[in-house]
């Protein structure tokens, strides 16, 4: 179920990060719960492909 | 000086990840230059422009996206030292863990990740521009809301992601969102600023990042900040970030005024932003840099500086006085600093690691008449040919993407504003300088420390050849940011830096100079 918007802004957000990994460390130090994405670029960095795949998915 | 490129297949690190290794590996003995990149096209021509041909028996042409690559210079031993050890150099340390201290293991996907935890309710996105919009719409999918910091997001993927976001009832912050504040939480780049009563909905990171730090200074606190991405008020997205945040600060409970910072909105979507906020039932302040000021029930600021005064008084606080310097003194602060200058020295040189700073100066100076070219111009102003060469005066916007394509914005990575103020350095023309410093989350450990070397080079070339440089700064940051305000301001100050509280100070100064240089000109 989706946190609302309201929701968002009254509560304590828990974060998925996709990316930048400091990012995500700072907000962990801040004392916020994280979870890092072991991210790296779909379909060997060609977005075109990716994008078909997630048509045929 | 030998030279050596190690390829690491499949391995995806971040921009900033590598940049820190790179880092450390420079500070090895014997080594004198390092860089460590994903092998991309762009990349990888860099890479050949900096003369590491392709010795790596054909493995750096052949090298892609999801490749690192290591590239060394420096004596032979230590370079291969370096090399043999290329993995641990660029092994990753603990992973982040959770509030609780648990390590948290890491999923592969967005669903995969929100299936672990399903209370999860934000995806920071910061992958590289080609790749946000899909990691965008599998965050909107799985029901989180986004912060999409990734710039080099088309047009058409903002409008769709937004529009989705919206039928879905969540918040896309972003594309090129830099700054937010959510329940108390400081996402990208933020500061320690305590909260209270002042929402901030703003399209520019480092507007909001100013504002909040001055609301801060002066005691009191923002509710929520919600980013919105540098375009969402340009005709084509119409503002749905903007809108939709609005929204959510009229009927968040902790909000009492709404605060809108923006660059100048296209024509359409400023008129459905005054349409809304007219209506919104709490008291608004809006600044929208060097646009025309709105009329009726919104109060409207033309500076940032303004912005906070006018939030603060409709919270029911008092105005600091931090924010009203005195104009007499200012003049004969800038009457001393000028009076040692050559006549050949009448232009002022800006190197904004903020872009909504270098806007607002930009402002600042066109109010009094006074010409700029720039990288990012205002209205009014003229551009420059090339933006890594300055003309006359010059304000130049450091974080545009010339600067920043396969490398870290300045706020984390000081090396381009450090050579060009280098370069700005040899200019016997030149009388000022001024500088912004952000400090807080994500920024980098010591912003002052990193420009300090080149601002005493640039004091001492203009004392060498006869003349006296003025190098004028705003720090923008609190007590409770790890750089510390009083620390970078007093590392500054014993620079001779003249270090002001906010940019639209620091710029009005420059301005005072510049028109006292002007009238001397004149007079002569």
């Amino acid at each position: 179920m989706a946190v609302t918007l309201a929701e968002l802004l009254q509560g304590k957000p828990v974060f998925i990060n996709v990316g930048v990994r400091s990012f995500g460390l700072e907000l962990a130090r801040a004392g916020y719960d994280v979870i890092q994405l072991d991210w790296s670029p779909p379909a060997g960095g060609d977005t075109r492909m990716a994008e078909l795949l997630d048509d045929l998915l | 000086m030998f030279r050596k490129t190690v390829v690491i297949k499949n391995r995806y690190l971040d921009s900033v990840f590598l940049m820190l290794a790179a880092r450390r590996i420079a500070a090895q003995p014997g080594i004198s230059g390092a860089s460590a990149l994903m092998a991309t096209a762009a990349n990888r021509k860099l890479l050949a422009e900096l003369g590491h041909d392709d010795a790596a028996g054909g493995a750096l042409a052949a090298a892609g996206a999801n490749d690192v690559v290591l590239a060394l210079e420096g004596l032979e031993a230590a370079v291969e030292a370096v090399a043999a050890q290329a993995e641990g150099w660029l092994a990753q340390g603990a992973e982040p863990a959770s509030a609780a201290g648990a390590p948290v293991r890491q999923p592969r996907s967005i669903a995969e990740a929100v299936a672990a935890r399903p209370d999860s309710s934000v995806a920071v996105i910061s992958v590289p521009g080609e790749h946000a919009a899909r990691e965008a719409r599998a965050a909107l999918q799985a029901g989180l809301h986004v912060f999409l910091f990734s710039s080099n997001v088309a047009v058409e993927d903002e409008r769709s992601l937004k529009a989705e976001a919206r039928q879905r009832g969540l918040l896309v912050m972003g594309p090129d969102c830099g700054t937010a504040y959510l329940g108390g939480a400081g996402i990208g780049f933020a500061n320690a600023v305590r909260r209270g009563p002042i929402g901030i909905v703003g399209s520019t990171g480092t507007g909001m990042q100013e504002f909040s730090c001055l609301v801060h200074q002066a005691g009191s606190g923002i509710s929520n900040g919600i980013g919105t991405g540098s375009r969402d008020l340009s005709d084509a997205i119409g503002g749905l970030s903007t809108l939709a945040g609005i929204d959510a600060l009229e009927a968040d409970p902790a909000t009492r005024v709404v605060t809108v910072i923006a660059k100048p909105p296209g024509p359409a979507a400023a008129a459905l932003l005054l349409e809304r906020l007219e209506r919104c039932a709490k008291p608004v302040v809006l600044c929208l840099l060097g646009a025309p000021a709105a009329a009726g029930k919104v109060r409207a600021a033309a500076t940032l500086d303004e912005a906070v005064a006018l939030a603060l008084e409709a919270a029911g606080l008092a105005r600091p006085d931090f924010l009203d310097g005195d104009a007499g003194a200012m003049r004969l602060a800038a009457t001393a600093q000028i009076a040692a200058m050559r006549p050949e020295q009448r232009h002022i040189r800006g190197l904004f690691s903020g872009g909504t700073l270098c806007y607002q100066s930009q402002a600042i100076f066109r109010g009094a008449g006074l010409v700029v070219h720039s990288n990012a111009p205002l209205e009014g102003m003229p551009g420059l040919a090339d933006p890594r060469v300055s003309e006359a005066s010059s304000f130049v916007d450091m974080g545009a993407e010339l600067f920043v394509e396969g490398r870290p914005h300045p706020m984390i990575d000081a090396a381009t504003r450090r050579q060009r103020l280098e370069q700005e350095a040899r200019d016997p023309e030149v009388a000022l300088v001024l500088l912004d410093f952000i400090l807080g989350a994500n920024a980098a450990p010591d912003p002052a420390g990193d420009l300090l070397g080149p601002i005493r080079t640039a004091q001492r070339a203009a004392r060498a050849r006869g003349g006296q440089l003025c190098v004028a700064a705003s720090v923008c940051g609190t007590e409770g940011d790890a750089q510390g305000l009083q620390a970078q301001t007093s590392a500054l100050a014993e620079a001779g830096v003249l270090v002001f509280r906010s940019n639209a100070r620091a710029a009005a100064f420059c301005r005072e100079a510049m028109l006292l240089l002007a009238g001397r000109k004149e007079a002569s």
